[in-house]
């Protein structure tokens, strides 16, 4: 163990050596650098790269977005882009009716937002619930609780597309679902060559693989409730029902928001799993508003980047409002931290 | 056995079990298998044959029918326990099949050929890892660049993203000076706007500065995270100023506070940051989806999802290389869950 432990620091300090050695290096124009400009120089100087990178990836894109989104045409250079001001907008929002996507000039942009929609509700509610119960269950006392929690949590640092291809393989014709159907006696099913199931498969997935992440979170705040009111319940006989909605559920509250509020960010930008198990279809069944996006901006032969970025300012704008809702709450929070 | 029994029923004070006892194991034991099976089934499935693969009813370990080099025939050939017209029992190799006969020889005396009812005979079967699934796909395709650019990529951001945003939290949570609130504010504020609403923007910043198609393009816009830089001020107010003041007293430079003081007593945050830069970095799909085109430039994720994406998908191989793509996490996750777990319930961290 010891042998093992010095090998491995001497092959540290090998990586370390050239690394220590640029860092004192750097000191000397660095040390020069403090002198013409203060500490307030220095500040800037630890600012600068992330904040240059910051800047050129994420705040210019950010203020191009909203000129992109005002201008037409399918050429990528802002340059090549004729001013439509709103057009874009219009052409979106133009619907007789917008519960039927069908009728809108942009009916492929509604039918994402109304499966959106759809996933967000559905996809929100059955994660709290499974979560929920997932963490009451780990709070209790069972033995090895620490390799249930790792059984739960494991597929949430999986890859979208390694989940995707997982239950493609599972849910395909011949796969191991219908197998079992078989096996036990039901009617086999064609998992996502079918509308319905298709979307279902959607939320089951994507709820497969983040429920250990809320678990997570809902965990930490049932194992924060005093340990002293269940005593007290105890000793006046509660019964566990009412122990779970007088005491449990209330003092969850906080971090129940947080996780639905988290949940409704991350649904809303649902794209990956659900784009490698279903690509879309069957026909635009799961076409959610993150590949809307993609597929206007870059993959369709009609690609029409204008178009793209206005229905992105749209989607950012009501996540931004739930991100809002989030900041508030953690704030809100923190003061009870504090207090 | 009875022992266990005992452990577990010991529960409730000795009131034996109790309705939410049976809940708890049902959904435990559920979970498990929900949660577990579909990966193991992914690995069992990933060592079949193509012809394994596409049986029905599938088993669970990788089988495949025995062959055998029978001299006067240049392939391998694959062996049956067959019936005989005797109403003997032997072991024969199949030549070829003609409707519901087969011809088959006995690979010890190649001269006399049988003629056999497919019914009665039964493939010889046994486990068999078919390990070229992984081992073609590596030397043929393009998988081992995909693995070495997914390598890379997850190297190369994950270092300047610990560099660049422990610079900045350092300034963010150890100086005073103008704007320094204005600063915190947007870092927090890009909270809001995630990768789906920059997609066309930011692909036309990528190529302007030259980047498109490149695997610096796919790392560049990634690490300068706000949560990165968020998670380790948070971390690095909690360090005393003393110390820094103790230091400048020994006339040691601002760079050397930095590197000297600050980034060894903030290890366990740029730990838990480096772990979840490295899962972010290697799952990464939307944006190098986007910003790659020649197949020479793509990420494990992107070139799995394209194979996948075939017409004529070979799901053999498919299988193996997302047990290759998994590895890694897994590795993570096995021997790094408490940092995960508790940076997760600590700030929300994803």
């Amino acid at each position: 163990m010891s042998s093992g432990n010095a090998t491995s620091s001497r092959i540290g300090a090998a990586f370390a050596a050239p690394v220590t050695l640029a860092a004192s290096l750097l000191n000397v124009p660095l040390k020069a650098w403090q002198k013409l400009t203060g500490n307030n120089g220095m500040a800037a100087f630890f600012l600068a790269p992330n904040m240059a990178i910051f800047g050129v990836f994420v705040l210019v894109p950010l203020v191009m977005n909203f000129v992109y989104s005002m201008t037409s045409g399918s050429g990528i250079f802002l340059g090549d882009r004729n001013f439509v001001g709103t057009g874009q907008y219009a052409r979106l929002l133009e619907c007789p009716n917008y519960l039927n996507p069908r009728g809108c000039r942009e009916d492929l942009f509604w039918t994402a937002v109304h499966n959106t929609v759809l996933f967000v509700v559905l996809q929100v509610a059955f994660m709290t619930v499974v979560s929920m119960i997932t963490a009451l269950i780990l709070n209790r006392r069972i033995p090895a609780r620490g390799f249930w929690r790792a059984v739960f949590f494991f597929p949430v640092l999986l890859s979208p597309v390694v989940v995707g291809l997982i239950w493609r393989w599972i849910l395909q014709r011949q796969g191991l679902l219908n197998f079992v159907l078989f096996e036990t006696g039901f009617e086999p099913v064609d998992w996502l060559l079918d509308r319905d199931w298709a979307f279902a498969a959607t939320i089951a997935v994507s709820v497969w693989a983040h429920m250990g992440f809320y678990t997570l979170i809902l965990l930490a705040g049932l194992q924060a409730i005093p340990k002293d009111l269940y005593e007290a319940a105890e000793m006046d006989g509660t019964r566990p029902a009412r122990v779970f909605w007088r005491i449990t559920l209330p003092l969850l509250t906080p971090n129940l928001l947080v996780v639905i509020v988290l949940s409704l960010i991350r649904a809303v930008q649902i794209f990956d799993e659900a784009y490698v198990l279903t690509g879309g279809g069957p026909g635009t069944s799961t076409l959610y508003l993150t590949q809307y996006i993609y597929e206007v901006g870059f993959a369709s032969l009609l690609r029409n980047p204008g178009l793209a970025a206005a229905a992105s300012i749209l989607m950012g704008a009501v996540l931004a409002g739930l991100t809002l809702i989030q900041l508030q709450m953690g704030r809100r929070g923190e003061r009870k931290g504090k207090r | 056995m009875s022992r266990v029994l005992a452990f577990l029923t010991r529960r409730r004070g000795g009131k034996g079990w109790h309705w939410t006892d049976i809940v708890t194991w049902a959904w435990l034991v559920g979970g498990l298998i929900v949660m577990f099976g579909p990966a193991l089934w992914l690995v069992f499935s990933s060592f079949k044959t193509p012809a394994a693969l596409a049986e029905f009813p599938p088993t669970l370990l990788p089988v495949a029918t025995q062959t055998v080099m029978v001299e006067g025939y240049d392939k391998p050939l694959e062996l049956y326990r067959a019936t005989t017209d005797d109403g003997e029992t032997r072991t024969l190799a199949q030549i070829r099949r003609v409707g519901i006969i087969a011809q088959m020889v006995d690979p010890r005396d190649p001269g006399t050929v049988y003629k056999i009812n497919i019914n009665d005979r039964v493939p010889v079967r046994s486990v068999d890892f078919a390990t070229e699934n992984y081992v073609e796909p590596m030397e043929k395709n393009d998988f081992t660049l995909y693995l070495r650019n997914s390598v890379f990529v997850t190297a190369i951001a994950t270092i300047i993203t610990l560099l660049t945003n422990s610079m900045a939290a350092f300034a963010l949570s150890k100086y005073s000076f103008r704007g320094r609130d204005a600063v915190m504010l947007l870092i927090v504020a890009t909270l809001m706007v995630p990768l789906p609403v920059l997609l066309v923007p930011l692909y036309s910043v990528v190529s302007t500065v030259g980047l498109f198609d490149t695997l610096w393009g796919v790392i560049l816009p990634t690490v300068a995270t706000p949560t990165g830089v968020f998670l380790l001020r948070q971390y690095m107010l909690t360090i005393p100023d003393e110390l820094i003041d103790a230091a400048r007293m020994d006339h040691a430079s601002e760079w050397q506070i930095y590197w000297r003081i600050i980034l060894p007593l903030a290890a366990p945050a740029l730990a838990v940051l480096a772990i979840f830069s490295v899962v972010w970095r290697w799952n990464d799909f939307l944006w190098p989806l986007v910003v790659l085109s020649s197949k020479e430039n793509y990420t494990l994720q992107v070139g799995l999802n394209t194979y996948a994406g075939e017409l004529n998908v070979q799901w053999h191989f498919i299988l193996a290389m997302t047990v290759v793509t998994m590895i890694p996490v897994v590795l993570v996750f096995t021997f790094l869950q408490r940092y995960i777990t508790s940076g997760i319930a600590g700030s929300g961290l994803k």
